[in-house]
């Protein structure tokens, strides 16, 4: 201990919880991947994984996470853009963060009387002159509801980004000739293209794996990933189908972190998505 | 700088409103007499009173601080201790690997998360309930605390040590009197995560609670799933003046350091 050279004592806790929480989870998913119900080896889940009902799950899965993303990116960029040219931007910046600090399930529960069959929701449709509609339960409600959730979280990454360009690029492009849509196209957007994939990565993922807004606003009308493991694991019981599942959810989390490259600084700390 | 042009700003009043209507409209309807969250009858407190009356209801709240303060705590211990241990590694190579090691808990879902900690639970025979909820808090704050602390060891000059080692310091006198006080406002800020994280969470301990034991959250979603009860609007106006204080009390504690530790969320 009075040898500096040696290795330290106070990192053993530390490394305690890598090979106790970090390793040994990961192991025993795997390991449980290969076990039937009876605990025998076995490659059936698989052969299960790859068969109709999976697969469609999986794609389905996949094609609502690019939705929520898209729809994040389209509804997120104007709004960090148009930010980033406030006068209190930080304080905005707080705003627009706030919301993502409230308890996931209570903006899901927001969300189950507002779009209720008497809620505000339909009270606005009757306004205009329609009936009252099936709002929740469906897979429209999924889509809104997970995209109000996601928005703090693309937002930040790319105002962050567009935050950092220095001025002095765009009044060139400006003297140069450029229009505000070419300076924005050219300029603008390929320097700020890393907040867009850091916020890509901190949305997609997580809307694979949601399942509480799809228990709770889509009654089970969608199910993700996330769901599906839920469901294998804590009604079905049947652990080793659950943990197949989540093998292929790590790895496509992998190709999906290749894909957006090499975080920005931070970017993982962009908040706690679930 | 150009100023705002009205569509930018009517868009971006359009978001705000999209972002915090939903919140206040559950605050809004725990006045409600009717029980319901549509059609405002009267203004009442009977829904507060109903949230003070729950003993049931009270215990959970207390569990989960009690969840929140203790997981905090012990993963910031833990969390300080690991980043100067890696600051201190010598062997670069080594030194990322523990680093992607540590951002593993970080990136991966919850589901994830919740699922591995209930196989582990189960195979080592930790009764689910407190000690697996609370172990599993410890262990998803850790990296956060890590991740928070780094970058002030890094801004740290070694020559601090070194003058310290010169000057006859013990070891222990450099963790205590030279490294910690440095870093502080990165513990703050690791601390300040942990606790909100473990405040926050919903889907590990979902996974490695038994039936004895819930968190605020757990039984928000029970509740939630049965149905809508005007006990939860309450519930949430109460969380969301906790949560707002939290973070504000945590911005402004900031800016009047002028620490740059990150506020979290905020500016990591």
């Amino acid at each position: 201990m009075t040898n500096r050279s040696s290795r330290p004592w106070y990192l053993a806790p530390y490394y305690i919880w890598i090979l106790l929480f970090v390793i040994a989870p990961i192991a025993l998913v795997v390991y449980f991947s290969f076990l039937d119900l009876a605990g025998n080896f076995t490659l059936e889940n698989y052969a299960n994984f790859f068969s109709s009902t999976y697969f469609r799950m999986t794609l389905s899965s996949f094609w609502y996470a690019f939705l929520i993303t898209f729809i994040s990116v389209l509804i997120a960029y104007p709004t960090a853009y148009w930010l980033t040219k406030t006068k209190h931007k930080q304080l905005w910046l707080l705003l627009i963060i706030i919301p993502s600090w409230i308890n996931l399930l209570l903006k899901a529960y927001a969300f189950i009387g507002i779009f209720g069959l008497y809620g505000p929701a339909n009270q606005l449709i009757q306004f205009f002159g329609a009936g009252p509609l099936q709002i929740l339960f469906t897979d429209f409600s999924f889509v809104f509801v997970a995209v109000y959730i996601f928005i703090p979280f693309m937002v930040l990454p790319i105002f962050n980004s567009l935050d950092k360009i220095n001025s002095a690029l765009i009044d060139a492009s400006r003297d140069l000739g450029a229009s505000q849509w070419t300076t924005f196209r050219r300029v603008i957007f390929p320097l700020a293209i890393n907040g867009v994939k850091s916020g890509v990565q901190a949305v997609f993922i997580p809307a694979l794996s949601l399942f509480v807004i799809t228990r709770l606003i889509a009654g089970n009308k969608v199910i993700t990933l996330g769901t599906a493991i839920e469901q294998q694991f804590l009604v079905t019981q049947n652990w080793g189908m659950g943990s197949t599942i989540a093998v292929f959810l790590i790895l496509f989390m992998i190709i999906i972190m290749l894909l957006t490259g090499p975080k920005e600084k931070g970017g993982a700390l962009n908040g706690k998505a679930k | 700088m150009a100023k705002l042009s009205k569509p930018a700003k009517i868009y971006l009043a359009f978001v705000f409103f999209i972002l915090y209507a939903p919140i206040f409209y559950l605050i809004f309807y725990s006045f409600n007499s009717g029980g319901t969250m549509s059609g405002f009858e009267d203004f009442t407190w009977e829904h507060y009173a109903a949230v003070f009356n729950d003993t049931r209801l009270l215990i959970i709240v207390l569990n989960t601080v009690i969840v929140a303060l203790l997981s905090a705590l012990i993963s910031t211990a833990i969390g300080v201790l690991g980043a100067i241990g890696i600051i201190f590694l010598r062997n670069r190579k080594m030194r990322n690997a523990v680093l992607s090691l540590n951002t593993v808990l970080i990136v991966s879902p919850d589901v994830i998360i919740g699922a591995s900690f209930l196989i582990l639970f189960t195979m080592v025979g930790v009764k689910l309930g407190f000690a697996s909820v609370l172990v599993s808090h410890i262990a998803f704050s850790i990296p956060i605390v890590v991740i928070m602390v780094l970058p002030k060891l890094q801004e740290m000059s070694s020559s601090l040590i070194d003058a310290a080692t010169d000057l006859g310091a013990s070891q222990r006198d450099i963790l205590t009197r030279v490294i910690i006080p440095y870093i502080k406002p990165g513990i703050f800020a690791g601390f300040f995560l942990a606790l909100t994280y473990s405040l926050d969470d919903f889907a590990v301990t979902f996974f490695v609670t038994g039936n004895g034991f819930a968190t605020l959250s757990v039984e928000i979603y029970s509740m939630a799933r049965a149905g809508i009860t005007l006990t939860i609007n309450a519930l949430s106006a109460l969380i969301f003046v906790v949560t707002l204080g939290l973070v504000l009390g945590y911005y402004f504690f900031n800016q009047r350091s002028g620490a740059n530790a990150g506020t979290g969320g905020t500016r990591p």
